[in-house]
């Protein structure tokens, strides 16, 4: 039977706001446990939630992002469920009225195609505490620092069919809430976590499978993996004529499998109702504009600039628009040196290896845009050549400091004496009488030989285009 | 002095008659002698008091006297008081001292107020009678062998006493006018948003709202005035200015127009009650006022409606009182599930645990719409009868309560009983509506209240009502024989 994968996928993403979405703690990532947590978060007899507007706006700003509807009167509801970390014993949460509405986004596909993935919802809601099982001797310990840091939590239509396209959709929320600084999506500090709902229906059926809900995968990596894993579990159960449990289920990443966690029939009843202690949340359509007036230019729109007013092809500008961070220093060296086929080149070649190399993000890099720029200088005005240009950005690298020091302290700079060049092409011709006679009886093909050994005699340093010109003229005569 | 009212403390203060030290332990002394016979207070707070009250002393004495100066007051146990005991009258809060202060009770100490104690009370607020207290029951000092009512029973038993000038209350469903009626105090529930619920233990967050049991209306006034206003701290609350309620006590009453909703005077309402009600109206009609029978239609209900919204956002409110971080813990916990059944099962007592259970049934899967949401919409019809009814007239009256305080013990086995003895005062929580009880008379010496209901933030001219009526009689005035 050929089988149709369904994925929907729900996204927390950890909402930029200075203080708890609730309470006027820090958010700040990494404090000494429990102290950013105040009566609010501990959620003490008595206290009481205040809303913080930030959130709401940063919650906008998405929606606006994924063309979604903007609710203007959404509601705070609670969840009500029993846990350690959870110190209220409900999480404030939105489900009936949920601050946006409908929207969608565009995914690039391996085969560069894009396919339109809907937005059902996102609502904000308030993050737990984290239960610590080390260190306790048995015990466990609670820290609240991260309870009621605020959340949206971004939920898809089933609309993906293949773990690639989950990951291509998770990538591209990654990089519009990064774009619009509305999170800093780091997922070691669980800034951007995802759940995973996977089903199986036979092809060309309509009806949706039974579902499983993969919980908390928290890298792109694993997301494909997880998801991958889960559709063979599935498939081996249908195909041997067996039936889905509907339930939660846990990725393990060092065994490559999942788990049962829990069936439908053990899940909370949340008995949800609207918090009575929060007015309903506000937004005017003068508000909602403002905020639309705020949002910077979004990826797509980015790439499409890319190719048509700098000239870069569709994958180049699509590899520099994903990242925020990327498509800046792109755009600051490519407006510094006036050539963005170079730019992309290097940012594409070069930096993204070493990136890749050193597990590093662009805003990372030992060699920034500005340094960059100045290597790159270099190579337009003749200074170097592409090749030692690669040399010397290694040093940089490593070392640190800018182009021009490094050339002049290793002796690296171009010749283009013509003389001088004369002179070792002069050797080389001499070195090789043979070669020489071979090229002069009409065998073309060895000018590369002669370059190469001109190149290997000047250390790399010879200008390449003076080599080869000097080479023709002489070994003609 | 301690038949004195709080308008005549400050003029004692004022004049130098006594201080506060001397006020403070007069009332302490008081307290030591005859709680016994009431258990009106679950914690006296002695050092604390002199000390605030010494403050108090030099304060004045440097020019610095807040509205209510050197004044002795009881907190109701459901306020955060840092560093002392807040129990909220369970054995689940009985270890819990709270590390931070109510906005109200900032407010009290930012005045200048001084505080003897923390009041009994029913369990989490959840009693008619305050006898659902893991303190024990509270007894009314009229009769000591009746209830004060509840669930602010403490306060109202303690101001009636002369243990204390004023207290503090709380009214989800009727907890201050119902106990005040019962104990012939002055006992007044603001509008719901009027007084900042930050540091009030909530028991249901939309109905709860702090208020007053005093000896007079004048003094009802003085203490709104420095409790009310918004709190940024409080959602809920709400930014409207605090007047000064003291200036239009005098107003006369001349063309008042009074409703008299024909449902509050009906089956179920004890005769003699009725007979005391008539006779106050009487008194208005002689001042000038207006009275027309009127009708809430949906009347009925109120209680049902309570009873599904209340215990529902209990039930919610207190999970949080799980034996994890603070209050009741169980010894040797098994494993998780055991720390929480057992707090849980130890820390509350029966009235709560029925509430929380009607509650989380009530917001269970399925049940959803057929219960919570259908009370939401009954609240509505409720408020709009109330809303159609001032249209024409500017105060609603009728009894605070079916009956004069019952026994001790007479109706804990029959809970729907206790919970009709708030079908008067629960539809004015419904609709966040300002509500007094005013001392009006007595059956079989046990006093009576008139409930006196207003519009939306009209305290004051519901204060005024009530002060006028003060002026012409004397039940306020008059005291429990053993106490006064």
């Amino acid at each position: 039977m050929q089988w149709e994968v369904v994925i929907g996928l729900e996204i927390h993403v950890q909402l930029a706001t200075k203080s708890k979405i609730f309470s006027g703690a820090s958010t700040a990532y990494g404090a000494e446990p429990n102290t950013q947590a105040c009566a609010v978060d501990m959620g003490l007899p008595g206290v009481l939630p205040v809303f913080n507007g930030e959130a709401l706006r940063k919650s906008v700003m998405f929606g606006l992002a994924i063309d979604a509807q903007i609710n203007e009167r959404s509601v705070f509801d609670r969840k009500n469920y029993f846990y350690p970390d959870s110190p209220k014993a409900y999480q404030i949460s939105q489900l009936y009225y949920p601050v946006v509405g409908k929207g969608s986004i565009d995914i690039d596909l391996e085969d560069g195609s894009t396919k339109c993935i809907g937005v059902t919802r996102a609502h904000m809601e308030e993050d737990a505490g984290k239960s610590l099982h080390e260190d306790f001797h048995g015990q466990t310990g609670i820290d609240l620092n991260r309870a009621g840091t605020p959340l949206l939590e971004i939920v898809s239509e089933p609309d993906m069919r293949s773990a690639k396209e989950a990951v291509a959709y998770m990538r591209k929320i990654h990089s519009i809430v990064r774009y619009l600084g509305v999170s800093d999506g780091n997922m070691q500090e669980g800034s951007f976590r995802c759940d995973a709902n996977v089903s199986l229906r036979p092809k060309g059926q309509e009806e949706f499978g039974t579902r499983t809900e993969l919980k908390n995968i928290n890298s792109f990596r694993f997301v494909e993996k997880a998801i991958n894993v889960e559709i063979e579990r599935q498939m081996d159960i249908l195909e041997s004529g067996g039936t889905i449990t509907q339930e939660t289920r846990l990725y393990d990443a060092d065994r490559n499998e999942t788990r049962s966690m829990r069936s439908k029939e053990e899940a909370n009843d949340y008995r949800y109702f609207p918090d009575p202690d929060l007015l309903p949340i506000v937004i005017s359509q003068e508000e909602i504009e403002q905020i639309r007036s705020t949002l910077p230019e979004l990826p797509d729109a980015k790439c499409k600039r890319f190719v048509t007013q700098l000239g870069l092809s569709e994958k180049d500008a699509r590899a520099l628009t994903s990242d925020r961070e990327m498509a800046d220093y792109f755009e600051q060296v490519q407006q510094s040196i006036d050539d963005a086929k170079m730019a992309a080149n290097w940012l594409l070649g070069e930096v993204s290896a070493r990136l890749n190399k050193n597990a590093l993000e662009i805003k990372d890099s030992p060699v920034n845009a500005e340094a960059l720029t100045g290597l790159l200088r270099r190579i337009k005005d003749n200074t170097i050549s592409g090749k030692i240009a690669k040399d010397v950005f290694e040093a940089m690298w490593e070392e640190g400091g800018d182009a021009h020091s490094i050339i002049e302290s290793k002796g690296l700079k171009q010749i283009t004496d013509t003389s001088a060049i004369e002179a070792i092409i002069d050797e080389v011709i001499a070195a090789n009488p043979s070669q020489v006679e071979e090229f002069k009886s009409g065998k073309d093909k060895l000018i590369g030989f002669f370059v190469g050994q001109v190149m290997k005699a000047s250390k790399g340093k010879a200008n390449p285009g003076q080599v080869n010109q000097i080479l023709q003229k002489k070994l003609k005569s | 002095m301690h038949n004195k009212t709080i308008a005549e403390l400050i003029n004692g203060l004022d004049a130098g008659e006594f201080s506060s030290v001397e006020l403070t332990q007069s009332y302490l002394d008081r307290i030591s002698s005859l709680d016994q016979h009431l258990n009106s207070f679950i914690t006296v707070t002695s050092e604390w008091a002199l000390e605030q009250a010494r403050q108090a002393d030099s304060q004045r004495a440097a020019g610095q006297a807040g509205l209510l100066n050197g004044i002795p007051l009881a907190q109701k146990d459901i306020f955060c008081t840092k560093g002392i005991k807040t129990s909220c009258g369970s054995r689940m809060l009985d270890p819990f001292i709270s590390p931070y202060n109510a906005t109200v009770i900032e407010k009290f100490n930012a005045s200048g107020a001084v505080m003897l104690g923390k009041t009994n009370m029913d369990e989490f607020a959840m009693g008619s009678s305050n006898e659902t207290s893991w303190y024990g029951p509270v007894k009314n000092p009229w009769a000591l062998e009746a209830v004060p009512g509840g669930s602010s029973g403490g306060s109202a038993a303690a101001v009636a006493a002369r243990l204390t000038p004023a207290a503090t209350g709380t009214d989800t469903g009727g907890s201050i006018r119902q106990p005040a009626s019962f104990c012939g105090v002055t006992g007044l529930k603001p509008t719901y948003g009027r007084v900042s619920r930050y540091g009030m233990i909530a028991f249901a967050s939309s109905l709860d709202q702090a208020g007053t049991i005093t000896r007079t209306a004048e003094d009802a006034a003085l203490l709104l005035k420095v409790m009310a206003g918004l709190d940024l701290r409080d959602s809920t609350s709400v930014d409207k200015e605090v007047p000064d309620y003291t200036e239009s006590l005098n107003n006369e009453l001349d063309g008042l127009k009074i409703g008299l909703p024909r449902e509050y005077f009906s089956e179920g309402l004890d005769d003699a009650v009725a007979k005391v009600i008539e006779d106050a109206i009487k008194e208005y009609e002689k001042m000038g006022a207006v009275v027309s029978e009127i009708s809430l239609p949906n009347s009925k209900l109120a209680v049902p409606t309570y009873y599904i919204i209340a215990p529902s956002e209990c039930s919610s409110n207190l999970s949080r009182m799980d034996g994890v971080r603070f209050g009741h813990r169980c010894e040797n916990p098994r494993d998780l599930n055991d720390l929480y059944i057992r707090s849980r099962g130890e820390g509350f007592g029966p009235e709560v645990k029925r509430r929380i259970l009607v509650g989380t049934y009530a917001l269970s899967e399925g049940f959803y719409d057929a219960y919570y949401v259908k009370a939401q919409k009954a609240r509505r019809l409720i408020s709009n009868d109330f809303n159609n009814a001032f249209e024409n007239v500017d105060v609603i009256m009728g009894p605070a309560a079916p009956s004069a305080a019952f026994n001790i013990g007479e109706l804990t086995d029959d809970p729907i009983t206790m919970y009709l003895s708030d079908i008067y005062t629960i539809a004015v929580n419904l609709a966040g509506l300002p509500g007094m009880s005013i001392p009006a008379g007595f059956v079989n010496n046990r006093p009576v209240g008139l409930q006196l209901i207003g519009r939306h933030f009209d305290e004051a001219k519901l204060l005024n009502i009530a002060h006028k009526f003060q002026t012409v009689t004397d039940w306020h005035a008059q005291g429990p024989g053993q106490f006064v």
